[in-house]
């Protein structure tokens, strides 16, 4: 198969700066030759690929948008999400895991943490030595986190947390989680280091869905952990939410590269595939779907572009994020589902990456915010009534 | 030590190139433009010998302003400086290496290294050239090399193996994938290189040895025949390897 050269279909790349394009190209190159020859195997084996982490922390994918002190690169946030597209052309999970590193551990820590917590953690969380997670939603509580039953209560000058967490993205594997939990009443958050005691986080088996992924559960049974172990500056449901807005940001162009990998192949496949003595491309109902993925895929890139550029003002809403995160997910993951009638029975093979990348985006589409809490979250915003509260 | 590595800027091995109107240039719209690969493999060498024994890489490029976007990888990759030898002039093997020499004369450096040939017009000329100009020794072709003092040592890929020369620095090296592997530019390295400055030169205007007269693309290939399907066609088909597609 030839190289993959990108989608832009409106010469966006005009709008993009010199560094920005080389980030984009550097990433797409990583993950042509480091993550696309193992996935399918991982997707298969339900295995996140380990090695990937040191590669990844050694081009600076982790935290890239932090200061420099922490050994980060300090990007912009059109750069960060340039990453993050090209990293989910990979695959949704490979995603994920930058997300959870940078968006939901680094920027809290760096957000709420204190000097001596940024200092110890940052720098080894960018150099990928250690790896942290982040414990927000709950069995009973994943669309209204506010419900939370974690609790953390004061003890002999430290805190004990009781409680337990669901879908957590690299909970596993992780060294150190932030854990959202109640203390008298106010949502704060907490670092809790792996093999604390009262502290297990056993791994979530039988997904369909993100299977190069590590999602776990994180129990707290009486876990005891240092009064240091506070995030001082976090409090109430903003600060968790903060942090989503974050990650969501990175999906709304994440989903952009999943996309992206599906149009891609289902365009190469559908000019060679040969029925009725030509070309499906030839067909008219075969160029409706592969115009509309193009059209859907330029419509968010445009979305994604203007987003990115107000963050970098200091102007993104996180009701504009929510836009982008929802739009972008829901065409990704119709752009999959037409791909894979373009590849017809071939598309649910592993030799394509059409059906991994469909089955990933069902997960996408549900985790960090649903599809209709983002409708909902616009609609507040646009007429002031809740309807969700 | 002082590192000079020369590269190109050319169009993506993976992009389809087609001939512009004029009928002896290619049509550059499009076209997606990298980093020679071999020259690649060149900057990596550099910054290896760099790290190993400290010193200072330079690159540069002849041409237009397009070629910054490949000076500016090179120092994402790690060079301490680029040098952009300006011309927008149809280029010419020749006058190229004439520029370069009249700058790395200037430069004086330890080591001159470029890739074994650059990707698009494939002269595989223009490193040897700056040797002669400079009345430097070179070891072109070559798959790793080691620095000793005032010395290298080289492996050169040759017909059916490998020789090993040493000379005496200073020198000109043009690689050949092997060792050198180039590094990704780290994102740290990206930023870093946004606040490093690109020198222009303006190069003495260009001589041109050689003129094109006409650039063409091969004849695109045939869709294949079916001679037949079982042993009966086997005469058929020796009959048109010999008398039409002339192989046996």
């Amino acid at each position: 198969m030839s190289k993959y050269q990108g989608v832009d279909y409106y010469n966006l790349d005009d709008l993009l700066s010199e560094d920005e394009i080389l980030v984009r190209n550097t990433v797409r190159e990583f993950v042509d030759d480091n993550v696309l020859p193992v996935i399918e195997r991982h997707y298969e084996a339900g295995t996140f690929s380990m090695e990937l982490i040191p590669k990844m922390a050694g081009i600076g994918l982790f935290g890239p948008t932090l200061p420099q002190r922490y050994g980060c690169a300090e990007l912009n946030n059109v750069a960060y999400g340039l990453m993050m597209q090209e990293l989910e052309r990979g695959d949704s999970g490979v995603r994920s895991f930058a997300s959870v590193q940078s968006g939901l551990v680094m920027y809290p820590i760096f957000t709420f943490g204190t000097e001596q917590q940024k200092d110890q953690w940052l720098p080894k969380l960018a150099s990928g030595e250690k790896i942290g997670c982040f414990g927000l939603t709950e069995p009973d509580f994943g669309s209204n986190p506010g419900g939370m039953i974690t609790r953390a209560e004061r003890k002999d000058g430290g805190f004990v947390l009781n409680g337990a967490k669901m879908w957590i993205t690299n909970g596993t594997i992780a060294d150190v989680a932030v854990v959202w939990a109640k203390l008298e009443g106010e949502i704060r958050g907490f670092l809790v280091e792996k093999g604390t005691k009262g502290f297990s986080a056993p791994e979530m088996k039988g997904k369909h869905s993100l299977r190069a992924s590590v999602t776990s559960e994180l129990v707290f049974q009486d876990c005891v952990i240092p009064e240091t172990n506070l995030l001082p500056a976090s409090g109430g449901l903003k600060s968790p939410l903060m942090c989503l807005t974050q990650a969501r940001y990175g999906i709304a162009w994440g989903a952009l590269g999943s996309a992206m990998a599906c149009y891609d192949t289902a365009l190469s496949y559908a000019k060679s595939r040969i029925q009725f003595g030509k070309p499906i491309a030839g067909f008219q109902m075969t160029q409706e779907k592969l115009v509309h993925m193009l059209t859907e895929i330029t419509k968010g890139q445009l979305l994604c572009l203007q987003l990115g550029r107000l963050k970098d003002q200091g102007k993104a809403k996180f009701n504009q994020v929510s836009m982008a995160k929802r739009n972008n997910v829901y065409h990704a993951l119709e752009i999959a589902r037409m791909a894979r009638e373009i590849l017809g029975a071939n598309g649910i093979l592993n030799e394509y990456p059409v059906m991994r990348h469909a089955a990933n985006l069902e997960s996408v589409k549900t985790y960090e915010g649903t599809h209709e809490m983002h409708t909902l979250i616009i609609g507040e915003d646009i007429t002031g009534i809740g309807a969700f509260v | 030590m002082k590192f000079a590595v020369c590269i190109n800027h050319v169009p993506d091995t993976a992009t389809k190139v087609h001939v512009g109107p004029d009928g002896k240039s290619i049509e550059k719209t499009g076209v997606n433009y990298v980093i020679s690969p071999y020259d690649e493999y060149a900057v990596e060498a550099a910054l290896r010998f760099k790290e190993k024994q400290s010193g200072e890489v330079i690159v540069l490029s002849w041409g237009g302003d397009a070629h910054k976007e490949s000076l500016r990888k090179a120092l994402a990759m790690g060079v301490d400086k680029a040098v952009l030898l300006k011309d927008d002039s149809t280029r010419d093997s020749f006058g190229v290496a004439r520029a370069l020499a009249d700058y790395l004369r200037e430069l004086a450096p330890d080591v001159i290294l470029f890739g074994k040939q650059s990707v698009d017009y494939d002269d595989s000329a223009v490193g040897i050239m700056v040797a002669e100009m400079l009345g430097l020794p070179s070891a072109a072709v070559v798959v790793s090399m080691e620095i000793t003092g005032g010395t290298a040592k080289a492996d050169r890929e040759i017909e059916g193996g490998h020789e090993v020369v040493e000379v005496q620095l200073p020198a000109v090296f043009t690689i050949q994938k092997g060792a050198y592997e180039p590094r990704y530019p780290s994102l740290k390295g990206i930023m870093a290189a946004k606040g490093k400055p690109i020198e222009e030169r303006q190069p003495a205007p260009m001589e041109a040895k050689v003129e094109t007269i006409t650039m063409v693309k091969p004849p695109a290939k045939q869709a294949g025949k079916i001679v037949g399907t079982d042993v009966g066609a086997v005469p058929e088909l020796v009959r048109l390897l010999h008398e039409e597609a002339k192989v046996i």
